[in-house]
């Protein structure tokens, strides 16, 4: 898609300015399904700017391409809010390192998307600005989720608005959604794109990624946001080279796994058919296809939630309402009872939930039993990867989802935990080791 | 019984005496049963451009929050970047304190939410600290000159890399806090010392070979009157093998409150203990007004820190510094100079240690005996850190401030080992120097006519012309009143101006006189 909108900027047959007036009326005709929740004030100055460039023949790689960035990543002078009451009035005064190479290259930030509050869901339903809507399939009064918590960034390519968005995914956040609504969601190795801006769920297993409709589309963005980063001591040089990897890769001849402990319980009969379409396509070209074990599977769930709580307890301590964010207006007699009153207004039951359970695993007398114990499972669970490529597999192919997007009804159903324990089961495995995933 | 009691009474009122006086004499304050136990921990801000993991600056007068980025502010979405330099910095100083330094090393947060900490939590070396196992040895010295000076070494436990906090300001009559931020993020060693020393003189003396090094090694300002070096006191009494409950006493900002606190809260516990009653284990503050101990209060719910490791941080790995270089980089330390001093100019280990005391007498010291290593050290000790502090205390102007070059005090100390001045007159010479900077001390000497009157004959004359003048006196002597002798040693330093030399003049006189 990118490619073909490049020709048509070059062509002179569509301008920046008009893409991006398209783009917005896109935005605006796709309001129901709530995509979207600021729209960026500075875009049609930027198109402008992209616009004057083309005619000058100095365009940068993405120049004039719209680009729809997830509300976790700090945007200047853009409000971000992670979708919580606590940073609803919190406009950043500096740009994410990847929004801000976008920027550099040329794209035009089109404006914020939805999630779960804080990215803690996979629904993009816990949010102030109310549920995303899944693009197919939605009734008036009836409709599906869109998958979260990356829903609004997936929405807003499923429905045409824009060809790419940002998205970030620390348990699927990226690849439930981007597979409920039908298109390519890249979450890459940690450490290979920076973190800098992206407000934190999980330190230590969020991953800043690309959504879009086409894989080549992923490959393009992600040759211009990818490298060090000196304000991110975990993000690391790669020296990939994207487009060389991109072009010459074949499948053929790679030796791929299919892990029989992602066969679960709740696994549903369209979702295992098609895993096996797709393992039956590859097995009859000339890579191999093979059944591996990966035992640590099942406990990966119930590891993840225990180090998800710790990490969001601790994170989220700086909300305060004390230099930013919400606070509470009521008289207070202590910095105590200020902040106390602050957190219970501005954040959410989950967001709270999170902090309570990973405060007690986190004390002293816990510490061993819980997070001690949980660090161990996950290099349990890393280490089954590890194998995996050690006996010189190349890729794995599991399902993302259990099933297809739920109706809004279904999935209110369940509590959040639930929600994501079922949902999460086959996408958290690759965040607590680290690994790429699309 | 009785008698111990009195004793305890008297050196408590002693005690809270001292405490009223700017020079305080440390006193033997407990008694044989009980056993006072007293461990340090230090925090030293580390003396770099920026801060520990953020690129503002870390200038103590700058502006209120002036010197605070983004991350130092908590602002959602930054990390931390560790500043290489500060870790140097805290390589350095285990290396002198003789550690052993862990190759890896980790950073945590440790939980705690307080109005001058944005994140929420420090981040802080909790389980995997930099280096551990060091040593300090420094030397006891009583200001009472009948006690013998001793040396000490206290153990070092660990040596970690933390953040320090910002600044809580409250405003009593607006009844508000106000937050500055600049020194949020700076960089901080915090030194972990066993409870190896029992009163508050050794817990000071420990702090000033401390600072002494940092003087040298110039990884801590030493400032202790800018909040860069604090030191929380863990102090204990037991009278059985166990240590007893301990409090801890927070921040303490000087030397002299690191003493006094010190001795106060092991006379408080020593109290407590003697009327059968226990101590609270519990953070206490120091009253500089008052000069005691008292509850804080804020911890009465036992603080759980919730450790967690810092997951945006790569472990500290040494083998990506060059400790070698560190190494030798390690300039001479105070303990090689006190020795030097001690060998070479034959100071005594109180002259030695006043000295050390004050960097630039030290480096004035050194200036003048190697420029003329044939002048009497004592002498010279004697101008420096009597004469010279004299002049520096009365115009309230610090040692480090003192524009006078050394080689006019050298010259001081000439002029009155070949006489040409007295010592009284050498005073003076020593005042006009920090009025008349462009002047050399002959000169001054020259131009007020302060000369020393050595000469013979002309002595001869002004004791004849007071014995002539003062019959009375010169009658009394004779008949055996030895008094007089004084009298009329005061009517010759009243006729030349003190300026004559006594000791030849007080000779003649006594000569005149006796025959």
């Amino acid at each position: 898609m990118i490619p073909l909108l490049q020709r048509r900027l070059r062509d002179r047959t569509i301008s920046a300015v008009e893409l991006y007036a398209k783009t917005l009326t896109g935005l605006e005709d796709k309001s129901h399904l709530n995509a979207f929740v600021h729209v960026n004030g500075d875009g049609a100055r930027r198109a402008e700017e992209c616009h004057e460039r083309f005619q000058n023949g100095i365009q940068r790689p993405l120049e004039g391409i719209p680009i729809a960035v997830k509300d976790n990543f700090c945007t200047k002078n853009v409000p971000t809010t992670c979708a919580s009451k606590m940073l609803q009035n919190f406009v950043p005064t500096y740009d994410a390192t990847v929004v801000e190479r976008l920027k550099s290259a040329g794209a035009v930030i089109i404006g914020k998307t939805n999630l779960d509050e804080f990215a803690m869901g996979s629904g993009t339903v816990d949010s102030i600005f109310g549920p995303t809507k899944n693009v197919w399939c939605s009734k008036r009064d009836e409709w599906h989720i869109a998958g979260g918590s990356s829903g609004g960034s997936c929405t807003a390519v499923a429905s045409g608005v824009c060809t790419v968005a940002l998205g970030s995914d620390t348990g699927g956040s990226i690849r439930n959604p981007a597979s409920y609504c039908g298109i390519v969601g890249y979450k890459p190795s940690y450490g290979l794109l920076s973190r800098h801006g992206l407000i934190p769920l999980v330190n230590s297993m969020d991953a800043p990624g690309i959504i879009s409709k086409t894989v080549e589309d992923v490959n393009i963005v992600l040759s211009v946001i990818i490298g060090s980063d000196s304000k991110d001591s975990t993000c690391v040089n790669a020296n990939l080279d994207t487009r060389e990897f991109y072009d010459n890769f074949s499948i053929e001849n790679c030796r791929i796994g299919i892990p029989e402990e992602y066969h679960c319980e709740h696994l549903s009969n369209e979702v295992k058919e098609t895993w096996n379409f797709i393992a039956d396509l590859i097995d009859d070209s000339n890579s191999k296809v093979e059944k591996v074990s990966m035992p640590h599977t099942s406990v990966s769930i119930a590891t993840y939630s225990v180090l998800n709580a710790c990490e969001v307890a601790s994170n989220m301590s700086r909300y305060t309402g004390f230099l930013y964010g919400h606070r509470s207006t009521n008289d207070h007699e202590s910095f105590g009872s200020l902040i106390t009153a602050s957190r219970m207004e501005g954040l959410g039951e989950v967001v709270r939930s999170r902090i309570l359970s990973g405060n007690f695993f986190l004390l002293q007398s816990n510490y061993e039993k819980y997070f001690m114990q949980a660090l161990k499972v996950r290099r349990l669970i890393s280490d089954d990867f590890q194998q995996i490529w050690k006996s010189n597999y190349d890729f794995l192919v599991t399902p993302t989802t259990l099933t297809t997007a739920p109706l809004l009804s279904e999935y209110k159903s369940l509590d959040n935990r639930t929600q994501c324990a079922t949902q999460d089961y086959c996408t958290q495995p690759a965040n607590m080791a680290g690994k790429f995933n699309v | 019984m009785f008698a111990r009691k009195k004793k305890i009474i008297h050196t408590f009122k002693k005690i809270l005496n001292l405490a009223k006086l700017s020079r305080n004499k440390s006193t033997k304050i407990i008694d044989s049963k009980w056993k006072s136990v007293v461990g340090l921990e230090i925090h030293a801000q580390i003396f770099s451009e920026s801060k520990l993991f953020s690129a503002a600056g870390t200038k103590f007068e700058a502006a209120v929050n002036s010197q605070v980025s983004l991350f130092d502010a908590a602002i959602p979405g930054t990390l931390p970047s560790l500043n290489e330099k500060c870790v140097e910095a805290v390589v350095l100083t285990a290396l002198v304190l003789k550690c052993n330094l862990n190759t890896i090393s980790l950073f945590d947060r440790k939980h705690y939410f307080y109005a001058d900490m944005p994140a929420g939590y420090q981040i802080t070396q909790q389980f995997k600290p930099l280096a551990v196992n060091g040593q300090l040895t420094f030397h006891v010295i009583d200001q009472d000159i009948n006690k013998v000076p001793y040396s000490k070494t206290s153990l070092i436990k660990q040596v970690q890399i933390e953040q320090d906090s910002g600044r809580t300001i409250h405003d009593d009559s607006s009844q508000t806090s106000l937050i500055d931020l600049n020194r949020a993020g700076t960089g901080l060693m915090e030194l972990v010392f066993e409870p190896d020393l029992c009163n508050g003189l050794e817990a000071s003396s420990l702090v000033k070979e401390l600072l002494l090094i940092f003087e040298r090694i110039k990884t801590c300002s030493g400032r202790m009157e800018e909040g860069a070096l604090r030191v929380d006191a863990n102090v204990s009494i037991t009278n059985s093998d166990h240590l007893g409950t301990r409090t801890e006493i927070k921040n303490l900002g000087s030397i002299r409150a690191v003493q006094l606190a010190v001795d106060y809260e092991i006379h408080r516990q020593l109290n407590i203990l003697k009327a059968g009653k226990e101590v609270v284990n519990e953070t206490r503050g120091w009253d500089s007004l008052n000069n005691k101990t008292i509850s804080m209060r804020d911890k009465e719910v036992l603080q759980d820190y919730r450790f967690m490791p810092e997951p945006n941080l790569l472990p500290i790995n040494l083998n990506l510094f060059d400790i070698n270089k560190l190494q030798s980089s390690i300039p001479e330390l105070p303990d090689a100079t006190r020795i030097n001093l001690m060998s070479q100019y034959k100071l005594d280990i109180r002259k030695t240690s006043i000295l050390m005391n004050e960097p630039v007498l030290l480096s004035m010291f050194y200036e003048i005996m190697n420029s003329n290593t044939l002048r009497n050290p004592a002498r010279v000790w004697n101008i420096l850190t009597n004469e010279l502090m004299t002049e520096l205390n009365i115009r309230f102007i610090k040692p480090s401030q003192c524009k006078i070059p050394s080689y006019f005090i050298g010259e001081v100390v000439d002029l009155l080992d070949n006489n040409t001045l007295n010592i009284s007159y050498a005073k003076k010479v020593i005042a006009k120097l920090f009025d008349e900077s462009d002047k050399s001390p002959s000169q001054i000497i020259e131009e007020n006519n302060w000369e020393q009157i050595c000469d013979v004959e002309e002595i001869n004359k002004i004791c004849e012309a007071v014995l002539v003048e003062n019959p009375k006196a010169v009658k009394d002597y004779r008949r055996g009143k030895v008094q007089a002798l004084k009298f009329l040693t005061g009517q010759i330093a009243k006729k030349t101006d003190h300026r004559i030399n006594f000791n030849v003049a007080l000779k003649k006189l006594e000569e005149l006189l006796n025959n």
